[in-house]
């Protein structure tokens, strides 16, 4: 039976088995191969999709869940990288082999949605779920640092 | 190293971007920079290149060569190299993935050497295109090349300057003869203007918009995805299964076995489920039921072999180092230290799991392999294909991590052998279960330590008595007992003065297999020994740090033990002196902390780099937590400083987490971790400040992916004791160890 849910922006229809991860869809029906499989078990957040602007992993997220909602995946969170916080992660030069970081930007992104001017506890709280083997940690620290400002500074020449 | 050239160049002169000619250099990496690795391929015949310079009239620079990009930032530190020599803008060359020609000496990636073994390589290939290219202009222009010079992707003359783009010259240049590499003029490093430069990496973009293609993400038309059911013990091999329950499973294709198959055989075979997309694959495999012949090793567990170590312990090991008589002075020494340090097996664990996938068709083969050692790939599914290897195309793709994990085959044996008996382009890929429980684990070892103290305080004997499960053991064609010398590294080149040393080694035996993980030997090496000379220091009642210093003494060169030869990369005192003492700087060693926080010292040479880290921890006798870590590191020249602080930054990480998670513990013949939720990584939550300082250096650039990761775990361990007066002295550290 066909699902059908918006995806960046555009309305989408797939008819899968109804407990088949989103992740999945997305990677093997969709071949939209930016969003990653780590764990299968949301232990790692490579998978993290934005569902309806929540950060959700989409790997114990089946599909018939996402019925009538908005998904945003990497390859939607701008049109050209152009996002604050993928500006950021060019500025500060986040990633080394890069596997975890589509998961990491869409934290991220959630994050400074909810709390635009984040502390580093707020970091911790919404950034742990998400494991870099690389350790880029710190850098990640401060690129969401860097998106915070960036963003306040738009809202502010804005208002 | 750089050889006279031979014109082998119709390929690359085919594949030119304009479809005309272009100018292409051909040289060689070092093969000395990876060379364990790379023995298997050393009997076949070397070609006349493994890499080369191609310039195109476009003006495009390609830089072709067998290197792989797992994070590392190969892919921006070796065209800035280039670029400096070729004096043409950095952002101008592109690195392109050299095909695998098994006739051509593959040098794989790995060992922290890509930078360092083509660092002469890279400075001459691109010497001489620009001296071609100068030649060229100055032909054209009737004037002395002596008065041309190489600006920027131009060859420029005279005033008012005159010029030609490099592209321009491409034609005329690629008909001259190409200099002698290992006399071509080469850029006084005063003059570099990239090389040394902080430099952002040239593939953020395409990793920050989910664009990075990994073998994971390789697609081809009509292919099918696989899980492959393996026996959960080591070395376990297929009874009998039942296909019925996994073939029910809607998207699930086929179900067959594969047979264990290919070189470190151990690791493969077993039942295949093959799927029109992965998740269906997964749910056949849990639906497969299978009867597992789990043979001799169902027997062995950690408790078990730690008996093995604590019986080798019991005897005198194999001696692999004798100077002066290390025994006697022990006996008769008025102050003796002797401790026991223990690591666990641990797994490379990267983020992106296992995959390869193979298309073969009858006339040849396709491969998309994240790979460390592609030309390995290419061998093996050449043999499961039944295919020359010439006829076997192999694309490396970008890796989610390598870490040593991805120098293995095994996968790719997998993925051929599916390919081949359902005939259909397959994916082979592996859970997270199953990457953690197959991997090829860091030896787990056990080591006593004896140090005589004279009475000056003075270092009088050093014994270092390891067991463990060898990695050479596992590759041995063999099966012959491995004397163990490589389960030292530069652990027995001690740097501390000792007029007497011994070493002792024993094997012990493991059906896990084992092979390198991020700085291989050296994790162990570096903990037990820069946990001893603490260990010592207090004995003597010295500060850590001064007793380092006092005892490493005067400036001198320490041939490298085991190597052979005398001068092949011999241990500096002055510089391992160096990174101290940086280190301790930085660090503000002698600024007293808080009650409840402690301070600890750690330097180790690897892969011809020196690191010291300064750890500071606050501690209790139940509980503790890394606050800041300092690396203080000496890699020669840094070719991209903001490329080598990132690898300090995660080889730190990377050690943290092998010092203060969890352990890789074998049970009933099988791993006992399956997932992050028992084999846990630091995260964000928990990752310190790292700040990393950079010794400036003239000297031609060493490893930097790995040499960090020996130092981290002891500077943490002593930073413990600093604290608590108690002793960390197995990995990984844990509460009770406190206590």
């Amino acid at each position: 039976m066909a699902i059908s849910f918006t995806l960046n922006g555009k309305s989408q229809s797939v008819d899968v088995s109804p407990d088949m991860p989103l992740l999945w869809v997305l990677r093997d029906t969709l071949n939209m191969t930016g969003t990653k499989f780590g764990c299968g078990m949301a232990l790692c957040g490579a998978c993290t999709v934005h569902i309806n602007g929540e950060a959700t992993r989409s790997c114990i997220t089946p599909i018939s869940s996402v019925a009538g909602k908005k998904v945003t995946t990497i390859e939607g969170l701008s049109a050209d990288g152009s996002h604050p916080v993928q500006k950021a992660w060019m500025a500060e030069d986040v990633p080394q082999c890069g596997y975890c970081q589509s998961g990491q930007i869409m934290s991220a992104a959630a994050l400074l949605t909810k709390k635009p001017h984040p502390t580093d506890a707020d970091i911790d709280d919404a950034m742990s779920g998400n494991i870099c083997r690389c350790g880029t940690y710190q850098r990640i620290r401060k690129a969401i640092h860097r998106a915070a400002s960036e963003m306040a500074g738009k809202a502010h020449s804005a208002a | 190293m750089a050889t006279a050239p031979v014109v082998n160049r119709r390929d690359f002169l085919k594949k030119s971007a304009a479809g005309s000619a272009a100018l292409v250099v051909g040289f060689h990496l070092s093969p000395r920079a990876f060379a364990d690795q790379a023995k298997d391929q050393e009997e076949k015949t070397p070609n006349p290149f493994d890499a080369w310079v191609r310039i195109t009239p476009d003006d495009h620079v390609t830089l072709v060569l067998g290197k792989s990009e797992m994070g590392q930032g190969v892919y921006t530190a070796l065209p800035m190299i280039l670029a400096e020599e070729l004096s043409v803008d950095w952002k101008h060359v592109h690195v392109e993935q050299a095909p695998t020609n098994p006739k051509i000496y593959d040098l794989g990636t790995g060992g922290s050497g890509s930078v360092g073994g083509s660092w002469l390589p890279l400075r001459q290939a691109g010497a001489a295109a620009r001296e071609m290219l100068i030649a060229a202009a100055a032909k054209r222009w009737g004037v002395g090349t002596e008065t041309c010079k190489a600006k920027n992707g131009f060859v420029v003359h005279g005033h008012p300057e005159r010029s030609f783009r490099f592209g321009e010259l491409v034609v005329e240049a690629s008909k001259l003869p190409i200099p002698d590499l290992n006399k071509v003029p080469l850029k006084n490093p005063d003059d570099f203007s990239i090389v040394g430069r902080d430099t952002r990496r040239l593939d953020t973009a395409v990793k920050s918009s989910g664009q990075a293609k990994f073998g994971i993400d390789s697609r081809v038309p009509g292919m099918l995805y696989a899980v492959i059911a393996r026996c959960p013990v080591f070395e376990g091999k297929v009874a009998s299964f039942d296909a019925t329950k996994a073939k029910a499973v809607a998207g699930v294709r086929d179900v067959f076995e594969i047979k264990t198959s290919g070189r470190g055989a151990s690791t493969t075979g077993g039942v295949a489920v093959l799927a029109d997309n992965s998740w269906a694959a997964i749910q056949g495999r849990k639906a497969l039921e299978v009867n597992w012949e789990e043979g001799a090793a169902a027997n062995e567990s950690s408790e078990e072999l730690r008996n093995q170590f604590l019986a080798n312990a019991s005897k005198p090991g194999g001696v692999l180092r004798n100077e002066g008589d290390a025994n006697a002075v022990l006996e008769t020494a008025s102050k003796k230290v002797e401790a026991i340090y223990e690591l666990p097996f641990a797994a490379h664990v990267c983020m992106e799991p296992m995959n390869c996938t193979v298309a073969i068709r009858p006339d040849g083969a396709e491969a998309w392999v994240p790979s460390q050692g592609p030309q390995w790939a290419q061998a093996v599914i050449a043999e499961a294909a039944n295919l020359p290897p010439e006829k076997v195309t192999v694309h490396t793709t970008l890796m989610g991590g390598g870490f040593g994990r991805r120098y293995q085959a095994d996968f790719v044996m997998e993925a051929a052998q599916v390919a081949k008996i359902s005939g259909k382009p397959v994916m082979v890929l592996w859970t997270r279960e199953d990457d953690m429980q197959h991997d090829f684990y860091r030896p787990a070892s056990y080591h006593r330590l004896e140090g005589a103290l004279d009475g000056e305080g003075k270092l009088a004997a050093w014994k270092h008595f390891q067991t463990s499960t060898s990695i050479a053991a596992k590759w041995s064609q063999k099966g012959a007992d491995d004397p163990g010398l490589g389960e030292f590294g530069t652990g027995a080149t001690i740097p501390y003065a000792a007029p007497n040393i011994r070493i002792e080694y024993t094997l012990a035996h493991s059906s896990a297999p084992r092979a390198w993980w991020r700085s291989v030997e050296h994790s162990s090496s570096g903990f037990v020994m820069e946990s001893f000379v603490d260990e010592l220091a207090h004995a003597a009642g010295q500060d850590p740090l001064a007793f380092r210093l006092k005892l490493i003494g005067e400036s001198r060169k320490i041939p490298q033990f085991g190597e052979g030869r005398e001068d092949y990369h011999p241990l500096d005192t002055a510089r391992l002196k160096g990174v101290l003492e940086l280190a301790r700087d930085k660090a503000g060693w002698t600024k007293p902390l808080p009650k409840g926080q402690g301070r600890g010292i750690a330097g180790f040479y690897s892969f011809f780099s020196y690191v010291a880290a300064v750890a500071e921890v606050s501690a209790s006798s139940s509980a503790f937590k890394v606050n800041r870590i300092v690396c203080a590191v000496d890699c020669g020249r840094a070719v991209n400083p903001n490329g080598v602080r990132a690898q300090v930054e995660s080889a730190a990480i990377y050690a943290l987490t092998a010092t203060v998670k969890d352990a890789i513990t074998v049970d009933r013949g099988r791993v006992a971790q399956a997932n992050f939720n028992d084999y846990a990584m630091i995260r964000m939550n928990e990752a310190p400040p790292i700040e990393v300082y950079l010794v400036p250096s003239a000297e031609a650039p060493t490893g930097i992916g790995e040499p960090t990761v020996p130092v981290i775990a002891p500077a943490i361990a002593n930073a413990i004791f600093n604290a608590t007066g108690k002793r960390p002295r197995r990995l990984p550290i844990r509460n009770e160890d406190l206590a």
